[in-house]
């Protein structure tokens, strides 16, 4: 398992990742389609996800929150644009208010997720993040990240010391 | 490495900047080592000249963008610091996606249900 690509284009905001995972795409699938797997790694380890409400058909409105280290909650949403299970997925991410509901106005993310097979075996994910403003990039990145950054990377040691 | 961290009046002045497409327009060109003047940049747009400086003036006010007289002419060049700004917040987000991919990765590297092989 690996990152094995990534493109930053400041001009339009957009992050695209690739990475490669030992198991067939119907199983990488799951990881977006099952929420309690979701919930497993959406969140930063110290800002753990929970899914309320979730279905990858298209129109369907997701909602999530997630915890802080302090019992702080940030809450999000995402609207389904397009799923073609268990290959293609795309959706728009953003905030929500205390209700859980979309804030208005606030930024939209738009998430490209592409699974497909490799020569080699095991699942290929291209994922594209573009963003409609240099503000809701910054919000993103300043929702608890850098410590959730910190806590992952110590988890991963821990796996690898193991 | 020491990144300079913007402060939110900074931030606030970026993201007016960057919030109107002719002055993106305008920077693009600027960074575009062009050192267009403003009069060439006035004859671009569907806009007077004044309205054109004042974007202009806008860029400068948030570091995205300097004047220089030539001449007659007052070019605007552009400062490619101001996007670091852009590229730093890009490559916080990349540091969080690589997180989630390394999650992913431990879910998938667990023993996998029989209904699932």
């Amino acid at each position: 398992m690996s990152v094995t690509a990534v493109r930053k284009d400041p001009e339009t905001l957009t992050m695209t990742m690739e990475a490669e995972f030992d198991a067939p795409v119907a199983r990488v699938w799951q990881v977006w389609a099952d929420p309690r797997k979701l919930e497993r790694w959406w969140g930063p380890p110290t800002w753990p996800a929970t899914f309320d409400r979730h279905a990858l058909t298209v129109g369907a409105e997701v909602r999530y929150h997630m915890t802080g280290p302090e019992g702080e909650v940030s809450r999000g949403w995402w609207r389904i644009t397009e799923a073609e299970p268990p290959r293609h997925l795309v959706f728009e991410d953003g905030f929500a208010g205390e209700d859980g509901e979309p804030q208005v106005d606030g930024p939209v993310m738009v998430m490209t997720v592409a699974l497909s097979e490799r020569a080699s075996g095991g699942t290929r994910m291209v994922l594209r993040t573009r963003f409609p403003s240099l503000e809701a990039l910054q919000e993103m990145v300043q929702m608890g990240m850098e410590e959730g950054m910190k806590a992952a990377m110590g988890q991963i040691d821990a796996i690898l010391a193991e | 490495m020491v990144v300079h961290r913007p402060t939110d009046d900074e931030l606030d002045r970026l993201f007016h900047a960057l919030a109107d497409r002719t002055r993106r327009d305008i920077l693009r060109r600027a960074l575009g080592g062009g050192a267009l003047s403003v009069s060439e940049l006035a004859e671009t747009y569907p806009m007077s000249f004044a309205a054109v400086q004042k974007h202009v003036a806008v860029l400068e006010r948030a570091g995205l963008v300097h004047k220089r007289r030539d001449g007659r002419a007052q070019r605007v060049g552009g400062d490619p610091e101001a996007l670091q700004t852009v590229h730093r917040l890009l490559d916080e987000l990349e540091a969080h996606w690589r997180g989630r991919i390394e999650q992913i990765g431990a879910l998938l590297a667990e023993e996998p249900q029989e209904d699932e092989r």
